[in-house]
């Protein structure tokens, strides 16, 4: 044996052990995870579903991870109840959901499936790519999906988002992009035009939604029947329409030379195109905003030191008052009163 | 005009170094070649498994969305182009293309050292950067030194071998990836780690038995080296100029003419959005639809170079964009239903392995043997850049006239594109 094969050997054998050790501690790592109880009081479904809830992904690193759970509105802290479903993205409206997930496997697939008000699977879409944002109108009837899609872009490794409407048992209005964008004014078709983040207002028509193009970001409002997007502000990413109608919450991106670019949560009033950018919240805020109430923002944010673990936090609009810890192990969530 | 196509040589006027007596005379592809392939098995097994994982990890461990991935991306594939040059460049004027792969596969390996240790959107993407770098800068000395090391005759069937194990570690990389996923859910490190392991084999196996004179030939003469100029012009000055003017007038005809054809190729990920639009089949399998392509090529790369060495190498190369054409044409149809889907990847597959691996064949012999590197990475990088510029404007079109509208025009337009490009390059293939 020459000296070239048995240095091929030797590290043949050292990359084969290591990474098998490796691969080994991950797996009981996370064997051991999914056997762990929940750190939080368990709680019954029906109890929970009485009263007003908050509708969430379960993240804590326990059996029960990546589970849709449900919490009384008057005590986040308190008891959970698990509704068996798994989703990388939920929301939900009464007696109706949307959840987007990850098939996994040697061939990993993404669906958007509906569910009852008993978690029941009702329909079940393919997705083209990565789960991002899943919006329901408030009276259930309508939902959105964005997705990030590999491929559909200037160049096949970079990213691009696809973004549906459906209606809940019924025909879906295909790709936001096909509608027809209005910007400033100008109906016009940029070929680099991307549409994320869609929130529905309560008359079964209107919707808001992001459209990214020229290095730009507007917020736009569209219209369903008419099949049209229309600039209404710029600068302006993942809206989320209040319960009164009255504003939008949503991300904007900020960058400084030392910092780089990040997102931080803003409010728009709609009337009066007031803008009120929530520095009270330093970090880098990555969601699509929901409203606790019509003063109260919660939002997603990864957990510094456990991958895969989120938080929400609470913030009020006051643009004064700092950020608190709303509901730990938690992501994704959907008010329902 | 078959005959002034056919690129069968009459003698074998180039000498290269490497030919190894067992190569020529049993007919068997040398063993560098394989070597150079499980090399390039071995990398892409590293790089595509983390590529594939990549918008997972960004979203579930790091906590971002990867929309801006595509901006800086772009930027780098132009970089890597010029890298590319500048690579096949040094390999040329030092003589040894060994040594500037390695550092390319080296520098990749680098970036998966470096990427254990990332954490956050902004040092991902720029060691995801690091890796293309990397890329580009082994591929043209790569290919180089497959076609020095194989007899001229059977060029295209080197490459075939070369392009079939690339893509086998293309294919298995991540699906490799996807597996450990679904057997450990957050393991994410563990590809990372598995990633390095086979970076570091390819980098191994290259070093060790892929000899440091490989492709190589004696050193420019004091008086060429001086022509050639050591100022930092030099780099895109061809050394091809200098030497036989039709051969040099040929290999610019052939630029141009995969550079034509390279415009009209707009990017598999168009393809498969058009089956996609109108759902069925292709939604559901939208994120693997790679794997039937890959798995066309792979199994065609071998018969095809075959074919390119008894049939002519530049008719096939050209001639291979039929197929294309015909994936627009599924594409068109907007039926994405099971037969259309894969009749279309059968058809991109084949588009592939009979183009992909016989540009540098081809290439490789339009110009002088010194100055082969650079020819092959210039020929690369034209095609490269052209395919860039389709997929930009290829966008436009597609909302300009709808998706299907838009395939059925760029098919239309590279059916009038094939015999443009044969009658233009019917003449330059050299007779040896």
């Amino acid at each position: 044996m020459s000296w070239r094969a048995a240095v091929l050997g030797a590290i043949v054998v050292g990359v084969v052990a290591s990474s098998t050790a490796y691969g080994l501690g991950e797996w009981h790592h996370s064997r051991a995870d999914a056997s762990r109880a929940p750190a939080v009081a368990v709680a019954d479904r029906t109890a929970i579903e009485a009263g007003p809830r908050i509708v969430f992904r379960h993240t804590g690193l326990d059996a029960e991870y990546g589970v849709v759970a449900e919490v009384s509105l008057d005590d986040p802290a308190g008891p959970r109840a698990f509704t068996g479903v798994t989703c990388d993205r939920v929301y939900a409206r009464p007696g109706v959901a949307t959840c987007l997930k990850t098939d996994r496997g040697v061939v990993t697939h993404y669906e958007a499936d509906d569910l009852d008000a008993d978690w029941k699977q009702t329909a079940s879409e393919p997705l083209p790519g990565l789960p991002s944002r899943t919006r329901l109108s408030p009276d259930g009837t309508l939902a959105s999906s964005t997705v990030f899609v590999n491929g559909d872009s200037y160049v096949t490794t970079g990213f691009s988002t696809r973004t549906v409407v459906r209606r809940i048992g019924g025909a879906s209005y295909g790709d936001l992009e096909r509608f027809t964008l209005v910007l400033d004014g100008k109906r016009v078709s940029p070929p680099d035009r991307n549409i994320w983040g869609v929130t529905f207002a309560p008359d079964d028509k209107t919707f808001y939604a992001t459209v990214a193009t020229g290095g730009r970001t507007y917020l736009v409002r569209g219209d369903l029947a008419a099949r049209t997007l229309t600039t209404i502000a710029d600068h302006v990413e993942c809206p989320s329409l209040s319960p009164d109608g009255s504003k939008i919450a949503f991300k904007e991106a900020r960058s400084d030379r030392s910092r780089g670019s990040w997102w931080t949560p803003a409010v728009l009033d709609l009337a009066t195109g007031k803008r009120t950018v929530l520095t009270t919240e330093n970090r880098n805020v990555d969601d699509q905003i929901e409203w606790l109430d019509d003063d109260t923002l919660l939002y997603g944010l990864p957990r510094e030191d456990a991958d895969g673990v989120t938080d929400v936090w609470a913030l009020s609009t006051d643009g004064t008052t700092a950020p608190r810890l709303f509901l730990p192990d938690a992501w994704s969530p959907a008010v329902i009163r | 005009m078959y005959l002034s196509l056919s690129d069968r040589p009459a003698a074998p006027t180039i000498h290269d170094t490497a030919p190894s007596a067992d190569t020529a005379k049993h007919g068997r592809v040398a063993r560098v070649v394989v070597t150079l392939g499980i090399v390039s098995l071995l990398t892409d097994i590293a790089s595509e498994s983390v590529n594939a994982i990549l918008p997972l990890y960004l979203t579930t461990v790091v906590g971002l969305s990867p929309v801006a991935f595509g901006f800086v991306d772009g930027l780098y594939q132009g970089v890597s182009a010029l890298v590319r040059i500048a690579a096949g460049w040094a390999a040329d004027r030092t003589g040894r293309p060994q040594p500037v792969a390695l550092a390319g596969y080296g520098l990749s390996l680098v970036a998966r050292v470096l990427l254990l240790g990332a954490h956050g959107f902004g040092s991902v993407s720029a060691v995801v950067s690091v890796d293309r770098i990397g890329k580009g800068i082994r591929t043209a000395p790569r290919d180089a030194m497959i076609a020095a090391s194989s007899p001229p005759a059977r060029l295209g069937r080197a490459f075939g071998v070369h392009r079939a194990l690339d893509t086998v570690g293309a294919t298995l990389g991540p699906l490799v990836a996807f597996a450990i996923l679904w057997q450990i859910p957050d393991g994410f490190h563990t590809i990372l780690v598995l990633s390095l392991g086979f970076a570091l084999l390819g980098v191994t196996v290259l070093a060790l038995f892929v000899p440091i004179t490989t492709g190589s030939r004696p050193k420019l003469s004091r008086g060429a080296r001086g022509r050639q100029g050591g100022t930092s012009e030099g780099a895109d000055r061809l050394p091809t100029r200098r030497r036989g003017t039709s051969k040099s007038a040929g290999f610019r005809r052939l630029v141009v003419v995969v550079g034509v054809l390279g415009l009209l190729t707009v990017g598999d990920g168009f393809i498969y959005l058009t089956l996609l639009d109108t759902g069925g089949f292709a939604a559901r399998w939208f994120p693997v639809l790679y794997v039937g392509t890959n798995l066309a090529y792979l199994s065609l790369a071998i018969p095809l170079g075959r074919l390119a060495d008894r049939f002519g190498r530049t008719r096939v190369l050209l001639l291979g964009h039929l197929p294309l054409a015909g994936a627009y044409l599924c594409a068109a149809t907007g039926s994405g239903t099971l037969a259309i889907t894969v009749i279309a990847l059968l058809l991109l597959g084949v588009f592939y392995a009979a183009t992909d691996g016989v540009l540098p064949a081809v290439a490789g012999r339009l110009v002088p043997q010194e100055a082969r590197t650079t020819g092959i990475a210039t020929a690369q990088s034209a095609v490269a850049i052209a395919r860039l510029l389709a997929s930009t404007g290829f966008g436009v079109l597609w909302y300009a006239i709808g998706p299907r509208s838009a395939m059925l025009a760029v098919c239309v337009a590279l059916l009038a594109a094939v015999p443009a490009g044969v009658l233009a390059l019917r003449r330059t293939e050299p007779a040896a």
